[in-house]
């Protein structure tokens, strides 16, 4: 019960200046560091998806998940399972290669991880992978012998598998949107 | 019509049926102050003495009223005096608009003269806010703050509008209040919510779940919480207590939600609660609570809270659900229409006098020893409660004076207590009292307060006497911290750190004569009497400065943390 995992929470918000904020200082107000944090904007322009993973227990994840409906700017928000959903995040990872002899062998990293090589300099190659936290730790590692750069993610974006949508009406969903409406 | 921001903003004020408004001037919200005078015949502004005074005052008068409360202040310094009463104002859910100028847009973000990211400061502490973009937006911005304020659980929002925002013009047209909703933000906000037009209501099976529930249960305890009161649910709620027959025990936010003066009260429940209620809560073998939020000043340690019984729980704010406490159920939904849907259920009048024998052989009220040579809190209490008319309204700052106001007096109806129950912001009762009393100008408003409470806000008396509103001011002077010094007494061995006030406040007769007031010391119950006379006499603003001794403290009370019966003192 206050096992501290790794939990994933998707959210619909306002496309609005201020908003990301106010998301935000919900976590930092109650001192939970935010794992990782991906933004954009959804099919609608004028909504954004937010997919956020924390490191909290289920008490701390159910707190601030029902204060992050209350807030005016955010339309709907669930906790995805993890066993349940597809979770993934663009690594680009520059590498240091300046001979052909490594560029070799991290050419052929890269094609078993299926990642992308999508820049070549005279001493160095800089790779696109695809995938969870675990392979991007995986060639990581591989990596490292050759000297790694620099490294960019994208932060986790996450949907659930069949045809559940983020938007399902449920009681609680409206049992949270009842103190929403307005007079 | 073309106008400019700033008569949009007080048309707007007008739509929202706002006369008055409590404010303070200042470099950047001019252009608003300029069209004020003009509108002096419609929006009557109070200046307070402080920004902080303003938004208490603000505060008192949605408290008091039901209606929305609306503060101006000007941008950096003045934005942020207001903190303290936005804070006070989201804790106890009560419905304020703020409205802050701001430097002009494109001075924004350049560390401008009075520049301060207003919006960005209150975040934690409003329902919502708005850093108004383009004049176009005003009208919209103000009528969705508005409505936010005073839907669900009420609350505070601040509207920041640059300065240049404030002389622009842009079309405008009045739009009657009941169809703010059709347009606009708060149309993109309700198809989001409810993706209709009609009023939500309350759940049916779980009313049903909870009508059962109440059938099978021998030993029923409910709470009346902040929410009945904003609900002004009063009287659907004493009809519910009386039909199930059960014993009804009050939070500080509750009082005013059940009429004090019912048989079935237990008085206040929590850390300075009654006997009767901490006991009842213990035995109990169903728990209704409705509109509370099981604060640590209820709940004390939640892991043991109730443990009898099967806690339901009614609020219009989800996020309070299995938030502080683990409940069995829930209802969602605003608590007068809850409590309407329950007793059109509730067929049968129902009697639980074992029950009631056992909760009420514990006593609901604390009787303070009178023969120790001076004036005791409850005899004053009493004291003004024979001397003035039942229906005042009572405003209290924090600490023991506090606890001693809502222990002692019975309070009727919604807004007739007025506290700072969350936050507990001392040098709250001033300003709030200011509030009240403008905004039921027929009723007697009390404001009681201690001699380290009265002196944070102790100013406001001069915005007392200009505007002349007749405030009895009633200050329970023990040359201490009172609350403080309890604590000290009782968990820190007697270590008075830094709460003997002795000789460091001034004299507060002479300091209310300096003012323009009138003020009396006293000793006896005698001298108290004929003070109160005379403040009622007088008419204008009184104060009465009541010497009790130090050492009285506040009981029964359970440290914060500990189980509900583990009175530290009876």
């Amino acid at each position: 019960m206050n096992e501290r995992k790794r939990h994933t929470l998707a959210v619909l918000v306002d496309n609005e200046s201020g908003v990301l904020s106010q998301v935000a200082r919900l976590f930092s107000g109650k001192g939970y560091n935010i794992e990782s944090l991906a933004v954009g904007t959804t099919d609608d322009p004028t909504v954004s998806r937010i997919t956020i993973e924390l490191l909290v227990d289920d008490r701390q994840i159910r707190l601030v998940s029902s204060q992050l409906r209350k807030l005016y700017p955010v339309h709907s928000v669930k906790l995805l399972d993890q066993a349940h959903s597809i979770r993934r995040e663009l690594v680009l990872i520059k590498v240091h290669a300046a001979n052909s002899e490594s560029r070799n062998e991290v050419i052929q990293i890269a094609n078993i991880f299926r990642a992308s090589i999508i820049d070549v300099s005279v001493s160095s190659i800089t790779l696109a992978v695809i995938g969870d936290e675990d392979k991007a730790e995986a060639i990581q590692r591989l990596l490292q012998e050759f000297g790694i750069l620099e490294l960019v993610r994208t932060g986790m974006v996450a949907l659930e598998r069949g045809q559940y949508t983020i938007d399902e009406d449920t009681k609680e969903k409206g049992e949270f949107n009842y103190g929403k409406n307005v007079l | 019509m073309e106008m400019t921001g700033s008569k949009i903003l007080l048309e707007c004020l007008l739509e929202q049926g706002v006369d008055t408004i409590f404010g303070y001037p200042g470099g950047t919200i001019l252009n608003i102050y300029d069209e004020l005078y003009r509108y002096s015949d419609k929006l009557r502004h109070i200046l307070t003495a402080h920004e902080q005074g303003a938004a208490h005052a603000a505060d008192g008068y949605a408290r008091a009223t039901g209606k929305v409360g609306v503060c101006f202040a000007t941008s950096g310094p003045g934005a942020t005096n207001l903190i303290t009463g936005i804070a006070t104002a989201y804790m106890d859910s009560s419905p304020v608009v703020f409205i802050t100028a701001n430097v002009n847009r494109d001075m924004i973000g350049r560390d401008s003269f009075q520049e301060v990211d207003i919006t960005g400061i209150t975040m934690p502490i409003t329902k919502c806010n708005y850093l108004v973009q383009n004049v176009e937006s005003l009208a919209d911005t103000i009528r969705a703050g508005f409505a936010i304020a005073r839907s669900g659980r009420p609350g505070p929002v601040l509207i920041d509008i640059p300065k240049n925002v404030t002389a622009e013009t842009a079309d405008y047209t009045p739009v009657p209040r009941e169809q703010h909703k059709n347009s606009g933000r708060l149309a993109a906000l309700l198809k989001w919510a409810s993706h209709d037009f009609k009023a939500p209501e309350p759940n049916v099976q779980d009313i049903d779940k909870l009508v059962e529930m109440i059938a099978q249960s021998e030993k029923p305890l409910l709470i009346c919480g902040g929410g009945v009161v904003r609900s002004r649910a009063h009287q659907e709620f004493e009809a519910f207590a009386n039909k199930i027959d059960a014993p009804v025990a009050i939070t500080v936010m509750g009082g005013g939600g059940f009429r004090g003066r019912n048989k079935l009260t237990t008085g206040m429940i929590g850390m300075h609660g009654s006997q009767a209620s901490n006991m009842a809560c213990n035995t109990c073998d169903l728990l209704i609570a409705v509109g509370c939020r099981f604060s640590d000043r209820v709940a004390l340690d939640p892991n043991t809270f109730a443990s009898q019984a099967k806690i339901v729980h009614i609020d219009i704010d989800r996020s309070e659900i299995n938030k502080n406490v683990q409940t069995d159920h829930h209802i969602i939904g605003d608590a007068k229409r809850v409590l309407q849907m329950l007793l059109e259920r509730i067929t049968h009048q129902q009697h639980h006098d074992a029950w009631k024998q056992y909760v009420f052989s514990f006593p609901t009220e604390t009787q303070y020893d009178e023969n120790k040579g001076h004036l005791t809190p409850q005899q004053i209490l009493s004291t003004i409660a024979k001397n003035l008319p039942q229906d005042t309204i009572a405003v209290t700052d924090v600490g023991q004076h506090q606890m001693w106001s809502i222990q002692h007096f019975h309070f009727d109806y919604p807004g007739q207590l007025i506290t700072s129950g969350g936050f507990g912001a001392m040098g709250f009762g001033l300003g709030a009292a200011l509030g009240a009393k403008v905004g039921n100008p027929d009723k007697t408003v009390l404001h009681v307060t201690g001699d380290g409470c009265f002196l944070m806000n102790e100013h406001e008396m001069a915005t007392e006497h200009y505007y002349d509103i007749p405030i009895i001011t009633c200050i329970f002077n023990n040359r201490s911290l009172g609350m403080v010094r309890q604590w000290q007494t009782l968990i820190y061995d007697g270590r008075y750190s830094q709460t003997d006030m002795a000789n460091r406040t001034p004299d507060f007769v002479k300091l209310a004569e300096a003012y323009g007031l009138k003020g009396r010391h006293i000793t006896t119950i005698e001298q108290l009497e004929e003070a109160i006379q005379e403040a009622l006499a007088w008419g204008h603003g009184y104060v009465i400065d009541c010497a009790i001794d130090m050492d009285e403290m506040v009981r029964p009370m359970v440290e914060g943390g500990k189980h509900i019966t583990e009175f530290i003192v009876d």
